[in-house]
C-alpha cells in the first residue's frame, strides 16, 4: 500500500530539455492570459481590467467566494482520503443529499412556498442556519453508516472501496431522483443576508451571501487547521496519514479515528450541499458536477493535503470565473475547457498535485 | 493472475466455442427484438467495457475515460457524416473518411489523456480519467457548434447494415468486429509489449530499472484501448442513430465500469458477460416488483453485492466453480479463502 501514486524514477536526461521547454511554454501562456485580462480583452463583456476595474474586482471576488465553497466540499473529501486512502466517490451524492434535506426542512419550517420556491423575505436566519446544520448532520450519519457497514472491513483495498462508494452513489442518486424529483429547486437565503453591501472600494456593491460563503469557508479552514494541529485527535490523524499501522500499534484506537474523520468529512459534504443549494440550485446531475469539483481541487492541490485543497480550490474558482468573464462574449461556452487546461498543466508539472507527496 | 483449473482445462474452450456458435446462430433462434436491441447493445457496451478490462487486467490501470473516447469517436462521426437537419458541423463526408478521421481523432485524445495520466497509478489514475470524462461530457454539452445539449441525430449507418431493413446484419457485423478486437487484445497481451505491460502492472520501479519506458508503455496501452473504445463508439452511433452528451455523462461512464466489474475486471471476455446482465436488467427492471422501475437502484444493488461478495465478478464465480468441480474437496480446503481480491491496481513495491 505504501507507495500508491508514487511514480517510478524518471529518466533524467531526456526529461530535462522537455521540462525546460514545457516550463517556458507554461510561463508564456500564463503571461499571455494575465496580459489579456489586464490590458486587451477584446470583445469580452467587460473589457480589460484597466478599462473596467470594477468588474475585474467583482470577478476576482466571485472567484474567491466560489473557491470558498469548493474548499468546504473538497476539504471533506481530502480529509477522508488523506487518513484512510478511501476515495469517497459518493461525495457528490452526499453533497446533493445534504442540500435536499436542508431544502425540505426549510420548506416545512417556513411553510408554503409556491412553484418558484420561497422568497428570502419569508425566511429568518434560524430558518436557514438550522436546515443547513441538520442537512449536514444527516449526511454525517449516512457517511458513518456507510463507513461502518461497507468500508471498515476492507480497509486498504482502495479500488474495492472506491467501487463500493460508487455503488452507493448510484443507489443514492437514483433514490433522490425518485423522492425529490428532477426539477431544479433552491434553498432560500434568509432575508437578513440576501442583499448587497457597499464595499467602499471602486463603488462595488457586492452580494452579502457570497461574503457569508467566504466567511464560512475561512471558518471551516481555520477550524480544521486548529483541529488537526492543536488537538490530540488531530495529532493522531496527522500521524495516521503518515503511518497508520504504527499509530494503531501504539495503542490508539484507529477505528474510532477513522469513524470520526468520516463523520467530519461527510458533514462537510452535506454542509457544502446545503450552502451550494442556496448559492445555486439542486437538481439531478449537480452531484456529478460537485464530484468533479472536489476531484479537480484535490488532484490539483495534492490528495490529503488541507493546504493543497485551499490552493486547489482557489485556482479552480479563479479559473472558472475568469474564463467565463474574460472569454470573448461569443465564445464563453468554451470556459469549461480551461478547467481541463488547468488540470493538464498541473499534472504535467506535478503528477501528484501541487502539495502532493508519495504516501 | 489466478491459477487456472487443471483437470478441466477442456471445459473453457468448449464453452467458448458453443457460445460463439450460438452467437452466430442467434438471429435464426431469437426474435428480432432480442437481436437488434438487446444483443447488439450488449456487444457494443461489452466492447467498450473490454477496453477498460484490458487496461485493468494487463496494465493495472482502471480507467473511467473509456466512454469519453467512445463518445468523442461517436460525436466526431456524427459531425462528419451528417448533412443538415441536426446540430453540429454537418460536414456531409462519405462514410469511409468519416470513420477513419473520427477514430483518428478519438485515438489522438486517448494519446493526450494517456500522456497526462501516465505517471499516475491506482486510484489516482481512476480519478484523473474520471475527470477527463466529466469534462468531455461538459464540453459536448456546452459547445453548441459541435453538439450542444440535445446532441447529434440522424447519423446513418451504411445502407447494407441499416437496422430497419436488415436487423440482424448490424448484429452480425458488430459480433465479428467485437470478436476480432477481442482476439487482437488477447494477442497484444502475449506480445513482448504485452508482457512488458504486465511487468509494469506488477512492479513499475523494477521495469524502469530494467530499461523499459514505463510511461511510454502505459500510454501506448491506453491508446490501443482508446482505439477499441472508439470503434465501439462508431458502432454505437450507427446502431442508435444519434448521440447526446448525456450518453457520456457521469452515470453512463460509471455504467461501463459497472459492466466491467459485474463481469470481472481481470478477463477481457467477462466484459460481454457483464454487459449481458446489465442490458437484460435494464430492459426488464420495470417488471421487478417492490422497488419499482428504478433501474439504477437495481444496478447499484447488483453492483454493490458483486463488489462485496465476489470482487472478481461473475467470471470469478465461474472460475471458482470450475476449480471446485475440477479439483475435488481436498483442494478446496487447502485454498481456504485466498484469492478473493481485486486485481492489483497499484504498484506493490513495498
Amino acid at each position: 500500500m505504501a507507495d500508491v501514486g508514487s511514480a517510478p524514477i524518471e529518466d533524467i536526461r531526456s526529461h530535462r530539455t522537455l521540462a525546460l521547454a514545457g516550463r517556458t511554454v507554461l510561463i508564456l501562456m500564463v503571461a499571455f492570459l494575465v496580459v489579456w485580462v489586464l490590458f486587451i480583452a477584446h470583445g469580452t463583456t467587460f473589457g480589460s481590467a484597466v478599462q473596467d476595474p470594477t468588474d475585474f474586482l467583482i470577478t476576482l471576488l466571485n472567484g474567491i467566494t466560489a473557491a470558498a465553497l469548493y474548499f468546504v466540499v473538497a476539504s471533506g473529501f481530502t480529509l477522508i482520503f488523506g487518513l484512510m486512502r478511501t476515495v469517497n466517490m459518493a461525495h457528490g451524492a452526499f453533497f446533493l443529499f445534504g442540500g435536499y434535506i436542508a431544502l425540505k426542512l426549510q420548506r416545512s419550517m417556513v411553510g408554503g412556498g409556491g412553484a418558484l420556491g420561497l422568497a428570502s423575505s419569508q425566511v429568518s436566519l434560524v430558518q436557514w442556519v438550522l436546515p443547513v446544520l441538520v442537512g449536514a448532520a444527516a449526511v454525517a450519519v449516512i457517511g458513518l453508516v456507510m463507513q461502518q457497514v461497507f468500508l471498515r472491513w476492507n480497509q486498504g483495498q482502495d479500488l474495492r472501496q472506491a467501487l463500493i462508494t460508487i455503488a452507493i452513489s448510484i443507489i443514492l442518486a437514483d433514490q433522490m431522483l425518485a423522492h425529490f424529483g428532477g426539477i431544479a429547486e433552491d434553498i432560500s437565503w434568509p432575508g437578513a443576508l440576501d442583499k448587497f453591501v457597499n464595499l467602499h472600494v471602486a463603488h462595488i456593491q457586492y452580494s452579502l451571501t457570497r461574503l457569508v460563503i467566504l466567511g464560512i469557508g475561512l471558518a471551516v479552514g481555520a477550524l480544521l487547521w486548529l483541529w488537526l494541529h492543536r488537538t490530540r485527535m488531530g495529532m493522531i490523524i496527522r500521524a495516521g496519514v503518515d503511518d497508520r499501522a504504527m499509530v494503531s500499534a501504539l495503542g490508539v484506537n484507529i477505528q474510532l479515528v477513522f469513524a470520526v474523520a468520516f463523520v467530519i468529512g461527510s458533514f462537510l459534504a452535506g454542509m457544502g450541499g446545503a450552502i451550494g443549494g442556496s448559492f445555486a440550485s439542486l437538481a439531478p446531475g449537480v452531484d456529478a458536477n460537485w464530484l468533479l469539483n472536489s476531484l479537480v481541487v484535490v488532484i490539483i492541490g495534492g490528495m490529503g493535503s488541507l493546504g493543497g485543497a485551499a490552493i486547489g480550490a482557489l485556482l479552480l474558482g479563479l479559473v472558472t470565473n475568469f474564463s467565463a468573464a474574460y472569454l470573448p462574449a461569443a465564445d464563453t461556452y468554451y470556459s469549461i475547457i480551461f478547467t481541463f487546461i488547468l488540470l493538464a498543466v498541473v499534472l504535467s508539472v506535478r503528477p501528484l498535485g501541487l502539495f502532493g507527496r508519495p504516501a | 493472475m489466478k491459477s487456472r483449473p487443471r483437470g478441466w482445462l477442456g471445459v473453457e474452450p468448449a464453452v467458448a466455442v458453443i457460445l460463439v456458435v450460438f452467437a452466430f446462430l442467434a438471429p435464426a433462434i431469437l426474435n428480432a427484438y432480442w437481436i437488434s436491441t438487446l444483443l447488439t447493445q450488449m456487444l457494443i457496451f461489452g466492447l467498450c467495457a473490454a477496453s477498460l478490462i484490458f487496461l485493468s487486467a494487463y496494465g493495472g490501470m482502471v480507467s473511467l475515460g473509456q466512454l469519453a473516447i467512445w463518445g468523442i469517436a461517436g460525436f466526431a462521426l456524427g459531425n462528419f457524416t451528417t448533412n443538415g437537419n441536426t446540430k453540429g458541423l454537418n460536414l456531409g463526408w462519405a462514410i469511409g473518411p468519416g470513420i477513419v478521421v473520427a477514430i483518428a481523432i478519438a485515438v489522438l485524445f486517448a494519446v493526450i489523456f494517456g500522456v497526462l495520466a501516465n505517471r499516475s497509478y491506482g486510484i489516482y489514475f481512476l480519478m484523473i480519467t474520471l475527470v477527463f470524462s466529466v469534462i468531455a461530457n461538459l464540453v459536448f454539452g456546452q459547445v453548441t457548434s459541435i453538439s450542444g445539449f440535445g446532441g447529434i441525430s440522424g447519423i446513418r449507418a451504411p445502407g447494407w447494415i441499416n437496422a430497419q431493413a436488415h436487423p440482424s446484419r448490424m448484429y452480425l457485423v458488430t459480433l465479428v468486429i467485437a470478436l476480432a478486437l477481442l482476439v487482437l487484445l488477447r494477442y497484444v497481451a502475449r506480445t513482448p509489449f504485452g508482457l512488458a505491460l504486465q511487468g509494469i502492472r506488477d512492479d513499475p520501479v523494477r521495469m524502469r530499472s530494467l530499461g523499459y519506458s514505463v510511461a511510454l508503455h502505459r500510454t501506448v496501452a491506453f491508446s490501443l484501448a482508446g482505439f477499441v473504445a472508439a470503434v465501439s463508439g462508431i458502432l454505437f452511433v450507427w446502431w442508435n442513430g444519434q448521440i447526446s452528451p448525456s450518453a457520456i455523462g457521469l452515470p453512463s461512464t460509471i455504467n461501463i465500469l459497472v459492466i466491467a466489474v459485474i463481469g470481472g475486471l481481470y478477463r477481457i471476455e467477462a466484459a460481454w458477460l457483464g454487459a449481458l446482465v446489465f442490458v437484460v436488467l435494464n430492459n426488464y427492471a420495470d417488471n421487478i416488483g417492490f422497488i419499482g422501475a428504478r433501474f439504477n437502484t437495481w444496478i447499484g444493488i447488483v453492483f454493490l453485492v458483486i463488489v462485496v461478495v465476489s470482487p472478481n465478478g461473475l467470471i470469478g464465480l465461474w472460475e471458482q466453480g470450475l476449480h471446485r468441480w475440477g479439483r475435488g474437496p481436498r483442494a478446496q480446503a487447502e485454498e481456504g479463502g485466498a484469492g478473493e481480491q481485486l486485481p492489483q491496481a497499484e504498484p506493490s513495491g513495498s
